[in-house]
């Protein structure tokens, strides 16, 4: 049974209009243009902000990054911008993205299995996986509380004439822990989507994957686009050994 | 607004390592000893501080009260809170307290702040701020239990008082000091500023009838190089918000010097985790993949318990 979060639903913008996205044969469109140009800006502030907060959070072993941005009070001036910038790119992504992220009871039953996700003692993920699978989905609805916390803590340390010192002590450590659960989360995601699973990034760069990564890792996204059966479509590319000549053209 | 030429420094902010001059030179602690009970409110103290800082003048409001201004601020660090006070029995009593920075011995605003060398704690016990190095960031502000550090919108940098660290390096009193017409203020070494106190406060309680009266150098931040002699030290709230017990907040102890370099560290465990993960585990691979040849190490034979 497909739901709606087996399937991203995208009409073209300005943005996409911009660029192309070029789908060779053997290869399925995973990202459109404009969400790949949301991913990377998020990707750019969230690792400006972070390196400029590093400079402040732990100074006596971070004292090298301040000066990347132009020595102390310079960091101290951008980090909210940077941080600012990052908020506003993931909330537009957040918009984009908040159909294919809504829970399915799917997903409770992948969080159940993922010691064998972790292990890998499933050569391909189960059938019921969608576009995006339950780690990703709760990496996201992370990523989107932390950003609220940041951005109410944040605004208190901006503007401590008007919060007064004992919000803006409050503040600062929640700050600093919305910031180390983030950086966490985040050292599993660029390792997944880079050497973790092969074949990922170019979801993010060229916008399209492979027939076969589609049904390794998002079999029920498979079927949703191209109507087959993954399972199938697995056993008979072992028997030849090669993908499906027919890409379909739609998402 | 240093003299780091003179004067010895014990702890500096944000700064990795030992402090070269930690205990490098004997070096007496300082103390400023505020009698409220001989204050008249003439505020010569004031006028001293401005003209020895070479502050530039700034526009004040009236507040129905003798006070300069409501607080002190970047460019005025030194006031006398005028304080009207109701008696249990109705009747009123007005009491002067000079405000101004209180020199902790474990200073809020050096542990808060995030800059290396902006806060500067000399041997002697001043503490004072190195605007070169301030990035800014206020964080000394919510540090601080007496709500001294003040913002420079303009420069963007924090000032208040220095206990006059340049004329204390070359030997001078505090130019507030030097200003008193009373006599109600005193410098010099804190053994010495805390006996002429112990002594005020016994007058005070036995001969002059205040028997509350007492000397305010809260152990709550190890003390204070500037002490107080109150009529009532049980109160010291009526002398306009001074806490009776001044605290850091716990996030620029426990959380800064402890938690944070731990939290650092489990967020690099999932840089760790994921390297391993790699190591041990290996990638998940699009299927189908080529044949295997070898499992390394091979699986223990089936059946066999090893
Ligand atoms: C070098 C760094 C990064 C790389 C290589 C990378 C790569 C990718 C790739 C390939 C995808 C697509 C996954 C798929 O289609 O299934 C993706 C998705 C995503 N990225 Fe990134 N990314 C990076 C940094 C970031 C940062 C810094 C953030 C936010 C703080 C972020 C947030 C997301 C989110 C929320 C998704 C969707 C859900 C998910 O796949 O987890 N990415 N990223
Ligand atoms: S009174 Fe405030 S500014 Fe002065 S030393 Fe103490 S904490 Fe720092
Ligand atoms: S504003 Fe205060 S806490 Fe921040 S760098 Fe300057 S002196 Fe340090």
């Amino acid at each position: 049974m497909a739901t709606s979060a087996d399937r991203f639903v995208h009409r073209p913008n300005a943005i996409d209009r911009l660029g192309r996205t070029v789908i060779y044969t053997g290869e399925l469109l995973r990202h459109p243009v404009y969400t790949r140009f949301l991913h990377w800006m998020v990707g750019i502030f969230f690792f400006l902000a972070l390196l400029s907060g590093f400079g402040i959070y732990l100074p006596w072993i971070f004292r090298f990054f301040t000066p990347l941005f132009g020595g102390g009070a310079t960091t101290r001036f951008l980090h909210p911008w940077f941080g600012l910038a990052f908020v506003f790119f993931f909330a537009l992504q957040a918009i984009n993205w908040l159909q294919v992220m809504r829970w399915t009871p799917e997903d409770s039953r992948w969080m159940k299995h993922i010691k064998q996700y972790v292990t890998r003692s499933d050569s391909v993920e189960s059938p019921e996986t969608g576009f995006f699978n339950a780690g990703q989905k709760m990496q996201f609805w992370e990523i989107v509380w932390g950003c609220v916390a940041y951005v109410i803590t944040g605004v208190i340390m901006w503007l401590p004439e008007i919060f007064g010192r004992i919000l803006v002590a409050i503040s600062y450590v929640i700050h600093d822990i919305s910031a180390l659960i983030m950086l966490f989360g985040i050292f599993f995601h660029v390792y997944l989507s880079t050497f973790g699973e092969p074949g990922t990034i170019q979801a993010m760069t060229r916008g399209t994957v492979s027939e076969g990564w589609a049904w390794t890792h998002h079999p029920a996204w498979y079927k949703a686009v191209t109507g087959r059966d993954p399972a199938e479509a697995l056993a008979e590319a072992k028997r030849r050994n090669t993908p499906s000549p027919q890409p379909p053209r739609t998402l | 607004m240093s003299d780091r030429g003179t004067l010895r420094i014990q702890q500096i902010s944000a700064h990795p390592g030992p402090v070269a001059g930690e205990g490098a030179q004997r070096q007496d602690k300082v103390c400023k000893l505020i009698d409220t009970t001989t204050c008249i409110g003439c505020k010569a103290c004031e006028v001293a501080c401005v003209e020895w800082n070479d502050m530039p003048f700034q526009t004040t409001y009236f507040d129905n009260t003798y006070q300069t201004m409501p607080d002190t601020d970047w460019n005025y660090w030194n006031l006398i809170k005028f304080n009207e006070d109701q008696h249990d029995d109705g009747s009123f009593a007005w009491l002067m307290r000079k405000h101004q920075c209180m020199h902790c011995e474990d200073p809020g605003c050096l542990r808060a702040c995030p800059a290396d060398g902006a806060i500067v704690q000399y041997s002697n016990g001043i503490v004072d701020f190195q605007q070169e190095n301030c990035i800014g960031c206020q964080f000394c502000v919510s540090g601080c239990p007496f709500n001294i550090p003040k913002f420079n919108p303009n420069t963007k940098k924090v000032y208040k008082c220095t206990l006059c660290s340049d004329r204390v390096g070359a030997g001078l009193e505090p130019a507030c000091i030097k200003a008193c017409p009373t006599g109600c203020l005193h410098f010099g070494t804190k053994d010495d500023m805390k006996f002429l106190a112990e002594n005020r406060a016994s007058q005070l309680r036995e001969v002059s009838g205040f028997q509350n009266a007492g000397v305010y150098d809260p152990d709550t931040i190890g003390g204070t190089h500037v002490i107080y002699v109150l009529h009532d030290a049980t109160k010291p709230e009526r002398y306009g918000n001074l806490p009776a017990k001044p605290r850091i907040p716990l996030s620029f102890t426990v959380w800064k010097d402890i938690f944070k370099p731990i939290g650092l560290f489990g967020a690099m465990l999932g840089f760790v985790g994921v390297v391993m993960h790699y190591v041990f585990e290996g990638p998940r691979r699009e299927q189908p993949t080529p044949p295997v040849v070898r499992i390394d190490p091979p699986p223990p034979p089936a059946g066999k318990e090893n």
